[in-house]
């Protein structure tokens, strides 16, 4: 039988005798020929988002035309939405793993809390910043251990550890908040926190993580074992990937981005409030899958994360700008989210 | 034969009460195609686990080049030049051919970073060279959208991706067209010329027979026979064989179907 099939079996093998890099371009040209299509077609959740938020934002205009003419408006979006962003970023990579963490706003209070304590005993902010991210790299390691290595679902683990961190940090407070005074002269509160060209320089630092986190998620081992690991964790197994380890370290990665956010907060406020960081669970959450993440793992993208962070920010502001009653706030939230997810389902074939 | 590349010395395996494997013997010399045979759960995947590293033998010894190994894993058994294509495929099928095919040894530059045209170049090189070319699929395809056979094809560019000196076909014939059969059959004698080793599973006797120096039959956890291909006959003697350690004494029913199979051969 195999006899008979030799000859047919020499012609692809024999053009490969000597396959060069530009004929092997040639033969492996993009399915769709024209570079738009394609980039369309590898972007389709994050530009899916875009829309969703390009005709938000054009019904809010067309109510209040003037409202949107104003500065303010964008300023106080651009000084929170970072916040936002460095959570939201971290998690597209936890829930691409196939996992989830609700413990984060605890996290960025714990952190922040660290920063605090320490600006406030008069050392430099960077000494601050310093520890809160060692607080948040900690944090992370040990609510993502607890889940791996304690096999422990992580919906339930992470609450779980959201609740634990939040009533340390209450029962040692009392409640009681920690105002930075001295955090408006320092060279840290300059460099993150202040103004550039008008633009709150927040903003800067974020597009920047934003920006890095992307190319770690598309271009670096960690993102391509992170979208492996959450696609199929058997087969990252037996490719010899150390699944436990992936899965721990995008935990970390949330801890640190945790821990960024929670100091931005505070310097945005020079106060910190043992609440601090609760208030961003659910909006970050839904930003994440706005953005086009699906629930299932494998598959993610950072820009529609990020993205869907700035939709949700604009919902509140919008709503109230564009003249309608703060009630309305929670209604759009959720409209913008199930439209979201059902342009998304369109949008994206599950493949198993 | 040439240097022992990999050894198992008595190997057990046990799920709860159940063994799957009950102390096994086998190597793989450089150069040769072991064709390891057997019936529907005799151990035989279980026992190519242990070989890469997926499955810890409960008991028993892994020698890799003569020398015992300890903390035996999946990651060590590539990097001691193991490939494995397991009979699931092992593929992530959101992802795609490129990011399949490096899956767990991406091919990175300063600090972990992807070298992405690099990987994209041999990755249609692997394609090609295997004969899986199409003009449909390009390396930037996701596994989802392959057919099996396709998918079949990733598998086992991305086991010779490495110049692997042994690879390990878990039955990778199952779900091929002949053309695509032949393919594969055509890639293990190439590997063979090429001085590297293959472990070959598989179902179908005459495949097996055809390709391999030296069968093992495994049955019921327990290596029932091992022989070079000088000391059997034909495929046929491997298929009474067969049927003999299933069916000790004999089923008649079995005995007619062999010989309706061997009139037709
Ligand atoms: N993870 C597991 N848990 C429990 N039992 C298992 C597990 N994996 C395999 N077994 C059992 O071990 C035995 C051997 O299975 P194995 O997959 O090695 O068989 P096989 O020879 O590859 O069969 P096939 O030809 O059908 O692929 C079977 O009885 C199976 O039920
Ligand atoms: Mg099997």
């Amino acid at each position: 039988m195999s006899k008979a099939m030799e000859p047919d079996l020499q012609t692809p093998l024999g053009r490969a005798s000597g396959p060069t890099a530009k004929e092997s371009g040639k033969e492996w040209s993009h399915p769709s020929d024209h570079w738009l299509r394609g980039f369309v077609l590898d972007n389709r959740a994050s530009l899916g988002t875009l829309a969703v938020f390009i005709v938000m934002m054009a019904i809010f205009m067309i109510a209040n035309p003037t409202v949107f003419t104003t500065w303010y408006l964008y300023s106080s979006v651009l000084t929170t939405l970072p916040v936002a962003l460095f959570v939201v970023v971290p998690l597209v990579f936890v829930v691409t793993c196939g996992e989830i963490d609700l413990s984060f706003p605890a996290t960025m209070g714990f952190a922040s809390w660290v920063f605090a304590i320490v600006v406030q005993a008069g050392y430099d902010p960077f000494l601050g910043i310093a520890a809160a991210l060692l607080t948040g790299t900690l944090l992370g390691f040990l609510v993502g251990s607890l889940v791996v290595y304690g096999g422990l679902s992580s919906l339930i683990a992470t609450l779980g550890m959201n609740f634990l961190l939040r009533g340390l940090i209450q029962i040692i407070n009392e409640g009681k908040s920690t105002a930075l005074t001295n955090l408006a002269d320092s060279s840290a509160y300059a460099i993150f926190s202040s103004q550039l060209w008008g633009i709150p320089v927040q903003i800067f630092w974020a597009i920047a993580f934003v920006v890095f986190s992307a190319l770690l998620y598309n271009r670096h081992r960690f993102g391509a074992q992170v979208k492996v690991v959450g696609d199929n964790p058997d087969s990252a197994k037996q490719m010899g990937i150390d699944v436990q380890r992936v899965r721990v370290k995008v935990f970390v990665f949330t801890g640190i981005g945790a821990a960024i956010a929670g100091t931005f907060s505070v310097m945005i406020n020079f106060t910190w409030w043992p609440t601090a960081g609760d208030g961003y669970l659910l909006p970050v959450l839904a930003s994440v899958f706005v953005g086009g993440t699906p629930t299932w793992g494998g598959i993610g993208t950072v820009a529609g994360g990020a993205i869907g962070a700035v939709t949700v920010s604009f919902i509140q502001t919008g709503v109230v700008a564009a003249g309608l009653s703060g009630f309305y706030v929670q209604f759009f939230n959720g409209l913008i989210i199930i439209l979201s997810l059902l342009g998304h389902k369109w949008n994206q074939a599950r493949y198993r | 034969m040439g240097e022992r590349i990999i050894e198992l010395r008595d190997i057990k395996k046990s799920y709860g009460q159940v063994y799957a494997l009950g102390g096994v013997n086998l190597s793989v010399d450089r150069g040769e195609v072991v064709g390891l045979i057997g019936d529907n759960g005799a151990g035989k995947s279980t026992l190519i686990k242990i070989l890469s590293g997926v499955v810890k033998p409960t008991s028993g010894d892994i020698l890799v080049r003569g020398k015992p190994v300890t903390g035996w894993s999946a990651a060590r058994s590539r990097d001691a030049g193991i490939e494995t294509v397991f009979q699931d495929r092992a593929l992530a099928v959101q992802q795609t051919i490129v990011r399949n095919i490096f899956m767990g040894r991406e091919l990175t530059g300063f600090l972990g970073w992807l070298k992405v045209g690099k990987e994209i170049e041999e990755a249609s090189r692997l394609m090609r060279e295997i004969g899986f070319t199409s003009k449909v699929f390009t390396p930037h395809s996701i596994v989802g959208q392959l057919s099996g056979g396709e998918r079949q094809g990733v598998a086992i560019a991305r086991a010779i991706y490495k110049q692997a000196e042994l690879i390990i076909l878990d039955e990778p014939t199952t779900a091929l067209s002949l053309t695509e059969t032949a393919k594969v059959f055509h890639f293990v004698r190439q590997v063979r010329a090429s001085g590297r080793s293959i472990l070959f599973i598989g179902h179908n006797i005459h495949h097996v027979f055809d390709i391999a120096d030296r069968f093992v039959v495994l049955d019921r956890g327990k290596v029932a026979l091992t022989a070079d291909r000088t000391e059997i006959k034909s495929a046929d003697d491997l298929i009474n064989f067969m049927e003999e350690i299933a069916h000790p004494g004999g089923l008649p029913g079995l005995h007619e179907a062999g010989g309706a199979e061997q009139r037709a051969r």
